[in-house]
């Protein structure tokens, strides 16, 4: 062997392949401001658009007036979700649009190196979409998402995961079918916004809906976040059952994309992406 | 010793398409072998297959003593390739392409390996700018580049040349050379530039309709079809005419 190649015969999981993956989406975003404003500009104007919303509520319901951030700590946890999502699933289709999956994959780049390579970017996208609109909140409405403490964090990492679930599965979609199921990265997650609990509680839901509510882990994360507003208890329960729903999720999403990259190996789809 | 790659009864089908039917080869350790054969014939397909970005529906495929199907991640490392149908990001500049890539590969000195290729395929000024404001030749100069990033002992190239000027052809095809015989790498290439697979080449495989219908050195293919160049006799086999020196019997 020479020497390049003893350097590089490295089995199983590598850092430095997740690192160099993160490395060329973080070019990608630094060369395009408009990119990089892009991911603060929805969420701050959410924010902006659901503060006047809750201001109005504040003297017009009694059930908002409990606890004045309600809205907007549910608006800002489920962009958090979507931003997740789309994290995964625009850095997945770089590559798509790039033409470059026939690169990575003949180099030793693993699938599961990719995918957390596609994680961990959709972590960094959501941190600078959202904080600006959370700390604008601060100001314009006194309102401090910051003000729920550790149990954030609980409410934050469960929304991501469930994030990264859907971005996975939609990239293995786009993977076997090609930019022609690309639609499905923008609009996928707002299939479970209905049941999801965002701004409402699962008991409004129709009975026979409710258990498909309860199903998914944003639901139990936004009643989670609820109880810590209304009644000012952290709900375990709740919490270790949205943790446990998105570590089924995540291994779902994981198999359907390997499945997808394997069956995209049977067709030539790494060679030849496209519609 | 020990062929580079060993091929047998590879087959692809892709619905009723048979785009590759039941082929068998060996390539040699340290030579240069061509793939050639009209379009549709099965050339990308067979190099997907020996790159394991797709599977083949039988057959075995051996690279560098190991099993493609089972142990793809032991290969990877050692073997490169490059061709103008798959791209190189390009809105990233040249050198953070090759950073990245030398990354992948698990390269210790990035930097320097990029300096070195920069230099030999005369793409330094090119470091800078972004891939996608590059003509397609200099694009050609710098996917070759990504391809010999990782030094490897097995380099596949589809058309390494096409969109080149004579003189950059010309320069591209001498640092092939010289890289064979200063590292004793294997090369697969499928190209359409007859007179590029004459001087380069050692063996020529040649296609048609998914089958290896012919097979030797560019010289033992001109003879057995009584003809003048390595281009007349893939006119002959694309065209399914009768060799010449058939015909004269």
């Amino acid at each position: 062997m020479n020497r390049v190649e003893t350097a590089t015969v490295v089995t199983g999981f590598s850092p430095r392949r997740v690192g160099a993956l993160i490395l060329r989406y973080l070019y990608v975003l630094r060369s395009s401001w408009p990119r990089l404003a892009e991911l603060a500009y929805w969420p701050s104007m959410q924010v902006i658009v659901w503060g006047f919303i809750t201001q109005f509520f504040r003297t017009n319901s009694t059930w908002v007036a409990q606890a004045t951030g309600v809205l907007l700590g549910a608006v800002l946890l489920w962009d958090v979700l979507f931003r997740s999502q789309l994290g995964v699933s625009v850095s997945f289709l770089e590559e798509m649009w790039s033409r470059n999956l026939g690169h990575l994959f003949v180099s030793p780049l693993r699938p599961y190196e990719f995918l957390a390579a596609l994680t961990t970017m959709s972590l960094v996208r959501t941190l600078i979409g959202m904080l600006p609109a959370a700390l604008l909140a601060i100001p314009l409405y006194h309102f401090s998402i910051f003000d729920l403490g550790l149990p954030l964090l609980a409410f934050f990492a469960n929304v991501v995961v469930t994030g990264w679930a859907i971005g996975i599965a939609v990239s293995g979609l786009i993977l076997r079918y090609g930019l022609g199921a690309e639609s499905f990265a923008w609009v996928a997650v707002f299939a479970i916004s209905p049941v999801a609990a965002v701004f409402y509680p699962v008991s409004v839901l129709p009975g026979w809906l409710q258990p498909v509510a309860y199903a998914l882990p944003p639901a139990h994360v936004f009643e989670g976040m609820r109880a810590l507003m209304f009644e000012h208890v952290f709900r375990f329960d709740l919490f270790f059952t949205a943790l446990g729903l998105n570590a089924a999720y995540l291994a779902a999403a994981g198999v359907v994309f390997l499945v997808s990259f394997g069956r995209a190996r049977q067709l030539g789809k790494l060679m030849q992406v496209g519609e | 010793m020990e062929a580079a790659i060993e091929v047998q009864g590879l087959t692809k089908r892709f619905a009723e398409a048979l785009a590759v039917d039941d082929v068998a080869f060996t390539v040699r350790r340290g030579s240069t072998t061509a793939l050639l054969g009209g379009n549709g014939a099965g050339k990308t397909t067979t190099l997907s297959m020996l790159l394991g970005l797709l599977l083949p529906t039988a057959g075995t495929i051996r690279v560098l003593g190991e099993d493609m199907l089972r142990h793809r991640y032991r290969v990877l490392p050692r073997m490169n390739f490059s061709s103008p149908y798959v791209e190189v990001p390009r809105r990233l500049t040249v050198a953070q392409n090759l950073r990245i890539y030398g990354m992948l590969y698990g390269l210790d000195r990035v930097g320097g390996r990029i300096r070195e290729l920069a230099d030999a395929l005369d793409i330094a000024d090119l470091l800078d700018r972004p891939t996608g404001q590059l003509s397609a030749g200099q694009r050609t100069r710098v996917a070759l580049a990504k391809a010999l990033i990782n030094e490897p002992t097995l380099l596949l190239l589809d058309e390494p040349t096409a969109s080149l000027d004579p003189d950059t052809g010309d320069s591209v095809r001498e640092h092939l050379e010289r890289y064979r015989a200063r590292t004793g790498a294997t090369f697969l290439l499928a190209s359409h530039n007859m007179a590029e697979v004459e001087r380069l080449c050692d063996m020529v495989l040649m296609m048609r309709r998914g089958r290896i219908v012919d097979r030797g050195s560019p010289a033992e293919l001109v003879a057995r079809y009584g003809r003048h160049t390595l281009e007349e006799v893939f006119l002959d086999i694309a065209r399914e005419r009768p060799r010449a020196t058939e015909a004269a019997q």
